[in-house]
């Protein structure tokens, strides 16, 4: 009897060493690196790099829904935490003193300046992921209209919640718990609405991003804009961004990325270029835990940060016009591939 | 029954759709509770983006800056003031006693607002030279610009900059709302973190029963701040065992010169001050300015010796030295006099609360500084709270609230710390200090590059 006791108190432990950084913060006591995980991550990423030589580029397309059970799963359990700022979505918090300025200054070059104190009035912005609804409720100040779906249910619930006491926000950020394929299938409701869509920290978790696109496509009015913030696939964004941020310094959850999922700027802006949009920019981002800011860096080899537009439709090929803005950008492109 | 409105209507259509999905949480019943409550509850109070309590100099200048800034356009502002509004049709002939020195720093800041052109069509007097001498030895230091054209700085009465920036708020009404005659009771504070049906706004309980909320509540309220009483800001104070005497004095029977004195003494030497007739207190002032009694053999060996040596080191340094004053009468009004302290609150800033001015800081006005690093503060908190806004931000947040406080602290501990210095290195009649302090003006009044340096740190 007083082993298995035993036994239960030493598993208790263990986990609460290894489900520390839920709870507690990153400056204070570091917990014992997991070396085992770190092993087991470093054996996977031996194997396949083994299977399919160096450079591993591949896209996913393992299945025509883009949700990710396991995700869904994994951020459910942190629903509440959202709106902790010096909590497990610390980075989240100040990676907005990023994300906005680029997503507010990318829609003023296009649309024009409108009213000093709402600069986005009048714009609608659909934002998927949206989680607690970090990235929404900056955006909806900023005056747009903004919708922010996620799939899992509580996430969207804390982000009700949370907007809800800010009269400021109630009139134009909505949520909605359903997933992008749902949005943009609902007939003509969900089809060429929105002025821009916005998806941060969001394709690193998807199961496909070839539907990610159609749908970001499908939902998009042509000539608008399609902001992307993800982290690249290289050696040393597992060593940052997993090993370092995860295991070490447990900057996010243990077990937040999969390095698998991860894809490189290279091979999202030919996934996007060939789905109907030409990529304006792609902007490195550096975090340093020392001082939790974020800032651009020249590199995109960590995270970086991506603006695409929605080409405007194609016109009839007999009747080429060769000052159209789109013809001489599908020419660009094929300049591209063959040069 | 009630009725219900438009935000209640979308609160029921919020909960339609949590109860249709499968999944029960408990953050569906807190939703569907809430739209209970939204009928009564938080609709009765306004809800304003920031407050600011106390309509001083430094209050009613955050107030124009806010209102006047492009970002923060569309934000409902209120300034809260427990007296009376300050209005000032025609400028009194006399000068009221209580006057502040402006600096270039601050006369920018107010001439952004739009209230330096009332300033200077109603009375202010700008100044090139500034003489300081020491009562016990014949040392004296002096500040000018070069060849005496820019200002300096400009002496303002604070009644003239009240009224003045009063008169520019009411370009803004439609940005800005004012309330006058309204005494706060009570503040409530809301928690750090995100409680499901908290209200995460700061709550202010007027005196005539109303409840008002704000996104960021600003504390203007002077030295014996009530907001950062009730925050529970630690406060570093002491009293100066002294009392400042202030009158408007006349200068010469012959010509029309005024001028504004502010005499800081020991407390029981000014309430006798302020028991004298006018004619001992005019000559109590001029046997202050002239009087040699404090002056003693070996200071003035030691002085004279180390003035010799400074003239020989550098003998083209120094300005034409200007004679103390002689006064002649003084003004109608009454003289008065205010307990002198120093206070310096530890933190400037709270989750959804921040502190400008005497509220932050209280300075001996030996400087002449304590109204300009309230509009310092005023210069910064308005530029952080503006980009914030434009990011999208909450007002109350901490993080842009933490880099007014660093970057004020930064500014204002050496200002606070050398006045401080200053006031106690000058009040003591000890042979060593005086020898000291008497090398260190003499020596400072010879390097221009130092003068010009000390100039521009109190210019900002």
């Amino acid at each position: 009897m007083y082993s298995k006791k035993f036994e239960r108190f030493i598993l208790g432990v263990c986990t609460r060493c290894l489900t520390s950084a839920v709870n507690g913060t990153t400056t204070s006591a570091r917990t014992a690196v997991s070396w085992t995980s770190v092993r087991k991550h470093h054996k996977q990423f031996l194997e396949r790099r083994s299977q399919n030589g160096f450079a591993v580029v591949r896209i996913r397309h393992a299945s025509k829904t883009t949700v990710d059970p396991n995700e869904v799963k994994r951020f459910r359990l942190l629903a509440t935490k959202w709106w902790n700022e010096q909590g497990d979505f610390a980075a989240l918090h100040s990676m907005n003193d990023l994300r906005v300025p680029f997503i507010r200054d990318n829609l003023l070059n296009a649309h024009g300046g409108r009213q000093p104190g709402k600069p986005l009035a009048g714009l609608r912005i659909l934002d998927v992921g949206c989680g607690g609804g970090l990235l929404t409720e900056p955006l909806g100040r900023l005056g747009a209209d903004v919708l922010g779906i996620d799939p899992v249910a509580d996430s969207i619930g804390t982000a009700e919640v949370h907007a809800w006491h800010d009269p400021d926000l109630r009139g134009n950020v909505r949520y909605r718990a359903i997933t992008l394929e749902e949005l943009s299938e609902k007939g003509g409701k969900g089809a060429g609405q929105f002025d821009a869509v916005v998806a941060s920290e969001v394709v690193e978790h998807l199961a496909d991003l070839e539907t990610f696109t159609l749908c970001c496509n499908q939902v998009l009015k042509p000539g608008g804009s399609l902001f992307i913030t993800t982290i690249n696939k290289t050696q040393l964004s597992y060593a940052l961004a997993i090993v370092a941020a995860e295991e070490v310094l447990r900057i996010v959850p243990s077990g937040t990325h999969d390095w698998d999922k991860f894809v490189s700027p290279v091979d999202l802006e030919r996934l996007l270029e060939s789905n109907g949009f030409h990529v304006e920019s792609i902007r490195g981002m550096l975090y340093n835990p020392l001082s939790r800011a974020w800032s651009w860096t020249e590199t995109t080899s960590i995270n970086y940060a991506l603006h695409a537009v929605k080409l405007e439709e194609e016109p009839n090929p007999d009747e080429d016009d060769p000052e159209d803005p789109t013809v001489i950008v599908a020419q660009a492109k094929a300049r591209r591939w063959y040069n | 029954m009630h009725s219900l409105t438009k935000t209640a209507l979308s609160f029921n259509g919020i909960g339609r759709r949590c109860v249709a999905l499968n999944r029960f949480s408990e953050t569906r019943i807190i939703c569907r509770g809430l739209t209970c409550t939204a009928e009564h509850g938080e609709h009765e109070h306004e809800l304003y983006d920031v407050i600011i309590s106390g309509g001083g100099m430094v209050g009613t200048a955050m107030a124009c800056s806010l209102g006047l800034d492009p970002n923060l356009e569309g934000k409902k502002i209120l300034l809260l003031e427990a007296g009376n509004k300050k209005v000032m049709d025609k400028v009194p002939d006399a000068y009221s006693t209580r006057v502040s020195s402006i600096s270039p720093g601050s006369a920018t800041l107010l001439s952004g607002v739009g209230a330096w052109d009332h300033i200077m069509n109603m009375r202010c007097k700008p100044y090139q030279k500034m003489q300081v001498w020491d009562a016990c030895s014949d040392a004296l230091i002096t500040f000018d610009k070069e060849n005496l054209q820019d200002e300096m700085a400009y002496i303002v009465e604070n009644n003239i900059i009240v009224a003045a920036l009063t008169k520019q708020l009411e370009n803004l009404s439609d940005q800005v709302r004012v309330q006058y005659k309204s005494k706060v009771v009570k503040y409530t504070w809301p928690k750090s973190h995100q409680v499901a049906d908290a209200i995460p706004w700061v709550q202010v309980t007027l005196a005539n029963g109303q409840i008002l909320q704000t996104k960021l509540l600003i504390g203007a309220d002077g030295p014996n701040s009530m907001v950062r009483r009730e925050a529970g800001i630690p406060t570093v104070t002491w009293n100066y065992d002294q009392s400042a005497v202030v009158a408007v004095l006349h200068l010469s029977e012959l010509s029309d010169t005024e001028s504004s004195l502010v005499w800081s003494t020991s407390h029981r030497h000014a309430e006798e001050l302020l028991q004298l007739d006018e004619e001992s207190f005019v000559d109590s002032i001029n046997t202050a300015f002239w009087s040699n009694e404090n002056h003693s053999e070996l200071v003035e060996t030691a002085g004279s010796l180390f003035r010799t040596a400074l003239s020989v080191l550098m003998p083209s340094a120094g300005s034409a030295r200007q004679l103390p004053p002689s006064v002649a009468g003084i003004g109608p009004k009454s003289r008065i006099m205010f307990p002198l302290g120093m206070g310096h609150a530890s933190e400037y800033i709270r989750h959804r609360v921040a502190l400008i001015g005497d509220a932050a800081h209280r300075v001996h006005p030996l400087a002449g500084q304590g109204a300009n690093l309230g509009f310092g503060d005023v210069a910064c908190l308005t530029q952080l709270l503006s980009q914030a806004a434009f990011n999208g931000k909450d007002l109350g947040a901490m993080q842009h609230l933490l880099e007014y406080e660093t970057e004020r602290q930064r500014h204002n501990l050496p200002m606070m710390a050398a006045i401080d210095l200053m006031k106690r290195l000058y009040s003591t009649n000890a042979a060593p200090m005086v020898v000291l302090r008497t090398f260190g003006l003499q020596a400072t009044n010879t390097l221009p590059a130092m003068k010009a340096q000390i100039m521009a740190f109190a210019s900002k």
